[in-house]
């Protein structure tokens, strides 16, 4: 029998794929496959006929794969997600780190740790990356509407740009709010009255 | 007084109702404890967070911790059912293609006979038959199981696949499931993205279904007995507003947000009312009680209920039915809920177990009350359950 790994990648954006692939490629002798497209999931995981699937927790086709852990299922090898023995904390990792592991059924677990000590800390470091981008997009949309917010304040009551920001902080210190939510329900209620 | 906060895991569907309610009307600080809610993109993972502890509670589909303790699906951490948070509310559709079909031989969509449906769906399906469903170990199954070898249906080779409920309208348009079994809200979706129509709801196949439970750890409702007693009557209490009559507008509002289902209140609507347009034409149908979260004791785990589940997953893996029925009684936790629940005012049975399906007419029986009101609990075939032991 191959000491060759067989890995299944399922991960629809293209960017954080190539990272995992890469990655698990370095690990050690793994064979990598990717699906980029979730239709019909169960069938074509079944043609690679993996060792591990690696996908993301937050994507909901993960319930797809909850079939193979079934033996009856598309596979003709059981798949486990692996929790017992000495593999349960490994288990507990990667959920806490954003990634489940389905794994066959009787495969030691030595031969499977690098493979999924490297998923974890790859998909550690994508989980960071995408709370980054998405906390900055929000600061963005944060920052355009505190801004429309003071512009309906400048005309309103012909205050100075300084002295609008001032007034929203004002208020949101008042009401034990968030400047930006002041400034979301000033931007609606004004959208309410024009 | 100083409240706990519980995170409390569940999926965006109408049924989680008696938990955003509990949250949103304030049951749960009355009780002491603030729910933490928390929506999970997907059964498995909503299992996991439970299993590892992320959360302390769920919303489950009732057949998973049944399953678990029969040691399917690769999970192993023991779970309780401590109280049953809905009975029904799924829906059975069919993609265009056979609505059309339908149609063609005069099918009405009664939306109530699950006998006549299963007739009329065999003469016009291919084989093989393919359906969607949201979870392997699921109510969705069961009934579907179940209504297939009860039907004409029982002669099609019908195939049952896992296609996430966001993902069921595109799996329909791309023909890869004829047909599907989901719960509210993502029937009517499909009905309003004109990919198919509602065949029967899962009431008619069996009137007194569980679909969701509130799941905990086992060993976290030995070592936390307070929390868990907070925890279960703020969402008893939720039920019981929940089936006020004057209830429905403020809960179709409050599941619809953003924050929570993020659907337009109006699809919330015609589950809580039962009214549905059930197909692209606007054909409108009516159906009692489509979920049920109080009424009845709809709360009360039933140990029968879980033996139910337990025997059907038994004969499909190939399980021992006697034992299976033993492990999967244990999981619904009628003791538990009279414990938490005893003294608050609600209703107790005085048995823990009834014979499913033998109940054609609302009927009373023994309660702490003295008596209480069983809703009808039929199977569309008539068939009774009967335990193994």
């Amino acid at each position: 029998m191959s000491q060759t790994l067989t890995v299944v990648v399922v991960e629809q954006n293209r960017d954080r794929a190539v990272a995992i692939v890469d990655a698990l490629k370095e690990s050690g002798d793994v064979d990598v496959f990717l699906i980029g497209n979730v239709s019909g999931l169960a069938r074509k995981i079944a043609t690679h006929s993996p060792d591990i699937v690696l996908i993301d927790i937050d994507n909901p086709s993960r319930d797809t794969l909850e079939e193979l852990t079934i033996a009856s299922g598309p596979m003709d090898r059981p798949v486990a997600m692996f929790v017992s023995g000495a593999a349960g904390g490994l288990a507990k990792a990667a959920v806490e780190a954003g990634v489940s592991a389905y794994v066959v059924d009787g495969l030691q677990s030595e031969r499977i740790k690098p493979v999924i000590d490297t998923a974890i800390a790859r998909f550690q470091v994508l989980r960071q990356m995408r709370t980054e981008l998405e906390e900055t997009r929000r600061a963005l949309e944060e920052r355009k509407l505190i801004d429309r917010a003071k512009g309906l304040l400048m005309k309103a009551k012909g205050i100075q740009e300084d002295e609008a920001y001032a007034l929203l902080r004002k208020t949101a210190m008042n009401q034990n709010r968030r400047v930006a939510d002041v400034a979301e329900a000033l931007v609606t209620a004004s959208g309410l009255l024009s | 007084m100083r409240t706990v906060t519980l995170p409390v895991g569940y999926m965006p569907l109408v049924d989680a109702a008696p938990l955003i309610v509990a949250r949103e009307m304030g049951f749960d600080h009355e009780e002491g404890v603030s729910l933490d809610l928390r929506p999970a993109p997907s059964w498995s993972s909503l299992r996991d967070m439970l299993a590892f502890g992320q959360v302390d509670a769920a919303h489950l589909l009732a057949p998973v911790p049944v399953a678990m303790a029969l040691g399917l699906g690769g999970m192993a951490t023991p779970l309780s059912a401590v109280s049953v948070l809905s009975l029904n509310g799924n829906v059975i559709g069919v993609g265009t293609k056979l609505e059309q079909r339908l149609r063609d031989r005069g099918y009405q969509f009664d939306f109530h006979d699950a006998k006549a449906a299963g007739a009329a769906l065999a003469q016009v399906a291919d084989d093989p038959l393919v359906f969607g469903v949201p979870f392997p170990f699921s109510m969705h199954v069961e009934l579907l199981r179940y209504w297939v070898e009860g039907t004409d249906l029982a002669a099609k080779q019908v195939e049952i696949r896992t296609v996430p409920p966001p993902l069921m309208a595109r799996a329909v348009a791309a023909g890869e499931i004829d047909a599907f079994c989901v719960g509210e809200p993502w029937g009517s979706f499909s009905v309003d993205d004109q990919v198919g129509a509602l065949l029967l709801p899962g009431r008619a196949i069996w009137t007194c279904a569980p679909e969701k439970v509130l799941a905990v750890r086992t060993e976290w409702a030995a070592t936390e007995p307070h929390l868990l007693g907070s925890l279960m009557r703020a969402v008893w209490r939720a039920g019981r507003w929940l089936a006020k009559a004057d209830s429905h507008t403020t809960a179709s509002e409050m599941l619809s947000r953003q924050s929570y289902l993020n659907v337009p209140a109006e699809l919330v609507d015609r589950a809580l009312l039962g009214d549905f347009a059930i197909s692209a034409r606007g054909e409108q149908r009516h159906c009692n009680g489509f979920v049920e979260f109080f009424d009845g004791a709809a709360s009360f785990p039933w140990r029968s209920q879980a033996k139910w589940i337990a025997h059907k997953l038994a004969s499909r893996y190939g399980i021992d039915p006697k034992i299976a029925e033993r492990q999967g009684a244990g999981v619904f936790r009628s003791d538990l809920y009279r414990d938490a629940l005893g003294n608050v005012g609600a209703d107790l049975p005085g048995a823990s177990e009834k014979l499913e399906g033998a109940i054609p007419e609302a009927t009373a029986v023994a309660s702490t009350h003295g008596s209480l009101i069983l809703p009808p609990n039929v199977f569309f075939d008539r068939r009774i359950f009967e335990p193994t032991e």
